[in-house]
C-alpha cells in the first residue's frame, strides 16, 4: 500500500476515518489502518494531527499503481459459477461457495453465485450456503450444457456486475467454458486449483494450483487484470456453513440475446457404482503394488466390509490388471477425501498423494520405513500388510461384536 | 476439407525430478515429447482424412527446436506443418498463446481444428477453448468418440463427469480429445522419409496481424510467483510394536474418535 499509517505515531483519534472519501481507513486494535480501498487521494496525509499517515511511493511509482488501482476500482465482489446437473445443485457448488465466502468476508466485499437452467428453490438453497446474491436464468434450455450459451452469459454478467474474482468448478463444464469467458473479458484464467488465499498487501487472489503431472505446486497471480478467474478442483476447499434462516436476493435474468452453435442431442449417464461409493465412503481402504495380486485385493475388500467402506487403488495395482481403472486414486483417477483413508502396500507418490491428501485421516500401512506415504499418514505401521490387515479385520469384527 | 491439429512439444512428465535442494524442476536429460493427447488428435484427423479426403496441417507455437515434434507429425502422416515462433511471443500464458494461435489459424484457413485435451505440462485444458473464442467459432472439450462427419457439420461423444453427451455443431469448430478416442499410430518407413525431407514453414509476428501488447509475457494476464514441492501434512505418528500390539494401538485410536 502506498499510503501506510505510522502505527508508533498514531494515537488512535479517528481524525483521519472522516477524511477519508473512499472509506478505506479502518480502526484496528485502536490504531488506523489503511485497506485496500484506498485510492491515493492523500487527503488523510494533512488531516493527520501527529503526522503518522505518509506516502512510501516515488512520484512514477505511484502513477503506475494509482492507473491499475483506478481500473480496478469498480472490480469488488467475488462471483461463483453454481454448477448443476439435471437441475439439482452439483456439489462442488456448495465447496465454491465455502471458498467464495471465505475470500468475500476477508476482503469486506459480497458473494454472488450464478445459477442457470434451474429454478428459485435451487437458488434459495444456494444463498442458504452462504450466498448474498444469485443470479439465476431459468431458461430450461440451460439445463444442459453448451459452451457458447454458458459463457455469453457468464461474460455478460462479469460485464455488468464487475466482480473481482470468478470461481467455478475444474469439472468438465467448468474447464470447459471458462476460457472462453476469459478469452473475451481479456483476463487471466488459472487452471485446477487447489487453494485460494488474499495477499494482504496486495489484495491480489494467490492462485496455487498442481503442474508438471502434479511433481510440482506454482503460485499464479493475475495482478493487472480483472476479474481473477480461476477453477477450482472438486473435493479440496471445504463446504461453507448451511444456515436455515439464511437470506438474500435472487435476481432474474433473461435470456433472449444468447446465440448457441452446438446443440446436445442426448445425455448419457454411465455412472460405476465405484466411483460415486469412492466419492461417498467414510471409509477407503486403498492398495497399491505391495498388494501383490488380485488375493491381496480380496483381503483389502474383507476389511473394508466391517469399515463400511469402499476399496481404492493406486495405479501401479490398476495397471497390473489386479483391479479396474474406476478404483483409482490421484492425478488421472479420482480425488477423494473420506474420513479415513487406510493406504497398504502404497509408496505415495505425488500423483496418488494429490488425490487423497485431504483425507481427514491417513492411515499408511507399508513395509519400508523410509516410504513417502509416511510423510502424509497420521497414523503410520512400518510392517507386512499381510500380517497387519487380516489382524485388523479380525479385531475390527470383534470390538464390533460381529 | 482443411484440418488443423495444434501441437505442443512438452517434456516427459513422467521422467522429471524435482531437485530437492532447490525445489526447481530437473528438466536435463528429460527427452521431449509430442503431448501425449496430441498424438490423439494426430490420429483423429488422419482418420477423417482417410474417409473424406482432405488436408492435414500440424501447428505448434514454440522454440525453434519443436520443428523435431512437427517432422514426428508429419512421420505420422500429417501434409504439412508450420513452426510458430518468434522472441515476440516468448513467455505467453495461456491467453497469449490461445491469441497467436488464433492469428496464426486465421492465415492458414481451417474446418475442423484438433487439439489435445492438456498438455501434460501445464495441464491447463485452456488453450483449446480460447483459440476458438478468438477464432469466434464453436468448440467442444472431451471427444471420446467421432460419430459423424460431414461438410458442414459434425457429431462426437464429449465425455461429462457422469456419462458422456452425443453433441452437434457446424463447421468449422475446434475440438479438443482425449486418451480414450483412438490408439494413435506409430509413424510407416515412407512417413518417416517424407518427415525427413519435409520443408516446415515458420511463421513469426511479422507473418500475423497480431497486437503487439497481447503477445509473449507482455500479453499474459497470468504470472508464476513461484513454483514449490507438494507440501504434506506432517503430523504422522508412527505406531511401534509387534503387529499384534501395532492393531491393537490402531483400534484404541479408532475407537478414541468414535470411528469404530
Ligand atoms: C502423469 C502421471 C500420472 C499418474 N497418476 C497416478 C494416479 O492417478 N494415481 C496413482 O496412484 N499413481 C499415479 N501415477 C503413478 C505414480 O507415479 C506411482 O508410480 C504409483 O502411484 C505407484 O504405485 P504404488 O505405490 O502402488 O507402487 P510402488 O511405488 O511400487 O510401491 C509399492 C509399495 O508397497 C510396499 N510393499 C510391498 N510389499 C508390501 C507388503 N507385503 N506389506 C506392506 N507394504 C508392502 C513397498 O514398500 C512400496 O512402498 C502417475 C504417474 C504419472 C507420471
Ligand atoms: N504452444 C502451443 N502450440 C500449439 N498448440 C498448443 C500449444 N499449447 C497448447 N496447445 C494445444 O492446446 C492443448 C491444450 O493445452 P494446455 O491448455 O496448455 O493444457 C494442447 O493439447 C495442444 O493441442
Amino acid at each position: 500500500m502506498p499510503v501506510v499509517v505510522n502505527l508508533d505515531k498514531c494515537t488512535g483519534c479517528e481524525t483521519c476515518l472522516e477524511s477519508c472519501p473512499y472509506d478505506a481507513i479502518v480502526m484496528k486494535d485502536g490504531k488506523a489502518v489503511i485497506n485496500e480501498y484506498c485510492n491515493e487521494c492523500m487527503t488523510c496525509l494533512s488531516v493527520c494531527p501527529e503526522g503518522a499517515i505518509i506516502e512510501t511511493l516515488d512520484a512514477a511509482a505511484r502513477e503506475e499503481s494509482l492507473r491499475t488501482k483506478a481500473k480496478f476500482a469498480d472490480y469488488r465482489d467475488v462471483l461463483v459459477f453454481a454448477e448443476q446437473r439435471e437441475g439439482e445443485i452439483a456439489a462442488v457448488s456448495y465447496e465454491l461457495l465455502g471458498a467464495g465466502r471465505r475470500l468475500a468476508d476477508k476482503r469486506d466485499v459480497g458473494l454472488y453465485a450464478v445459477l442457470l437452467g434451474t429454478g428459485e428453490k435451487e437458488a434459495g438453497e444456494l444463498i442458504k450456503w452462504g450466498a448474498d446474491k444469485v443470479i439465476l436464468c431459468s431458461d430450461s434450455s440451460l439445463t444442459q450444457f453448451n459452451d457458447d450459451s454458458y459463457a455469453q452469459i457468464l461474460t455478460e454478467v462479469i460485464q455488468k456486475y464487475k466482480p473481482s474474482i470468478v470461481l467455478a468448478g475444474a469439472t468438465p463444464v467448468g474447464r470447459s467454458f471458462l476460457p472462453r469467458v476469459a478469452a473475451k473479458v481479456r483476463t487471466g484464467l488459472t487452471a485446477d486449483c487447489t487453494s485460494l488465499e488474499i495477499d494482504s498487501e496486495t489484495g491480489n487472489l494467490l492462485q496455487v494450483r498442481p503442474a508438471f503431472g502434479g511433481n510440482i505446486m506454482a503460485t499464479i497471480l493475475c495482478p493487472d487484470y480483472r476479474p481473477q478467474m480461476a477453477t477450482v478442483r472438486p473435493r479440496v476447499m471445504k463446504k461453507g456453513e448451511y444456515q436455515e434462516d439464511r437470506t438474500g436476493e435472487i435476481i432474474n435474468m433473461s435470456t433472449d440475446s444468447i446465440s448457441c452453435r452446438t446443440q446436445v442431442i442426448e445425455t448419457v449417464k454411465e455412472v460405476s457404482e465405484i466411483s460415486v461409493n469412492l466419492h461417498e465412503a467414510e471409509f477407503i481402504i486403498a492398495g497399491g503394488r505391495g498388494v501383490g495380486g488380485e488375493k491381496g485385493f480380496k483381503m483389502l475388500e474383507e476389511l473394508a466390509e466391517v469399515l463400511g467402506g469402499v476399496v481404492g487403488a493406486s495405479r501401479a495395482a490398476v495397471d497390473e490388471g489386479w483391479v479396474s481403472y474406476s478404483h483409482q486414486v490421484g492425478q488421472t483417477g479420482k480425488t477423494v477425501n473420506p474420513k479415513i483413508y487406510i493406504a497398504c502396500g502404497i509408496s505415495g507418490a505425488v500423483q496418488h498423494l494429490v488425490g487423497m491428501q485431504s483425507s481427514d485421516m491417513i492411515i499408511a500401512i507399508n513395509k519400508n520405513p523410509d516410504a513417502p506415504i509416511f510423510n502424509v499418514a497420521t497414523y503410520g505401521i512400518v510392517g507386512d500388510m499381510f500380517e497387519i490387515v487380516p489382524l485388523l479385520t479380525k479385531k475390527i469384527k470383534e470390538a464390533k461384536g460381529l | 476439407m482443411n484440418i488443423i491439429v495444434c501441437i505442443k512439444q512438452v517434456p516427459d512428465t513422467a521422467e522429471i525430478k524435482i531437485n530437492p535442494e532447490t525445489n526447481t524442476l530437473m528438466r536435463e536429460g528429460v527427452p521431449s515429447i509430442i503431448n501425449p493427447f496430441d498424438l490423439n488428435a494426430i490420429e483423429a484427423a488422419l482418420q477423417i482424412r482417410e474417409q473424406s479426403g482432405g488436408k492435414i496441417s500440424v501447428l505448434t507455437m514454440g522454440p525453434p527446436q519443436a520443428e523435431a515434434s512437427l517432422r514426428d507429425a508429419i512421420a505420422m502422416g500429417a501434409d504439412e506443418a508450420v513452426l510458430l515462433s518468434d522472441k515476440a511471443f516468448a513467455g505467453s500464458d495461456t491467453w497469449a498463446t490461445s491469441y497467436t494461435l488464433a492469428k496464426a489459424i486465421e492465415k492458414l484457413g481451417a474446418d475442423i481444428i484438433f487439439c489435445g485435451k492438456q498438455a501434460i505440462d501445464g495441464d491447463t485444458a485452456q488453450v483449446g477453448p480460447e483459440t476458438a473464442e478468438f477464432l469466434n467459432i464453436p468448440h467442444i472439450s472431451y471427444i471420446r468418440k467421432i460419430e459423424e462427419v460431414s461438410d458442414n457439420s459434425i457429431r462426437v461423444q464429449r465425455l461429462m463427469d457422469e456419462g458422456y453427451d452425443i453433441v452437434e455443431s457446424g463447421l468449422p469448430v475446434l475440438l479438443t480429445v482425449v486418451k480414450e478416442l483412438n490408439e494413435p499410430r506409430m509413424p510407416s518407413l515412407k512417413g518417416k522419409m517424407a518427415a525427413k525431407k519435409a520443408e516446415i514453414k515458420v511463421m513469426g509476428f511479422a507473418d500475423i496481424e497480431a497486437d503487439e501488447n497481447s503477445l509473449g509475457l507482455k500479453g499474459s494476464p497470468t504470472q508464476v510467483k513461484n513454483i514449490f514441492a507438494p507440501e504434506l501434512k506432517a503430523e504422522r505418528k508412527m505406531i511401534e510394536g509387534s503387529p499384534e500390539e501395532q492393531v491393537d494401538s490402531l483400534i484404541r485410536e479408532l475407537k478414541a474418535i468414535k470411528c469404530i
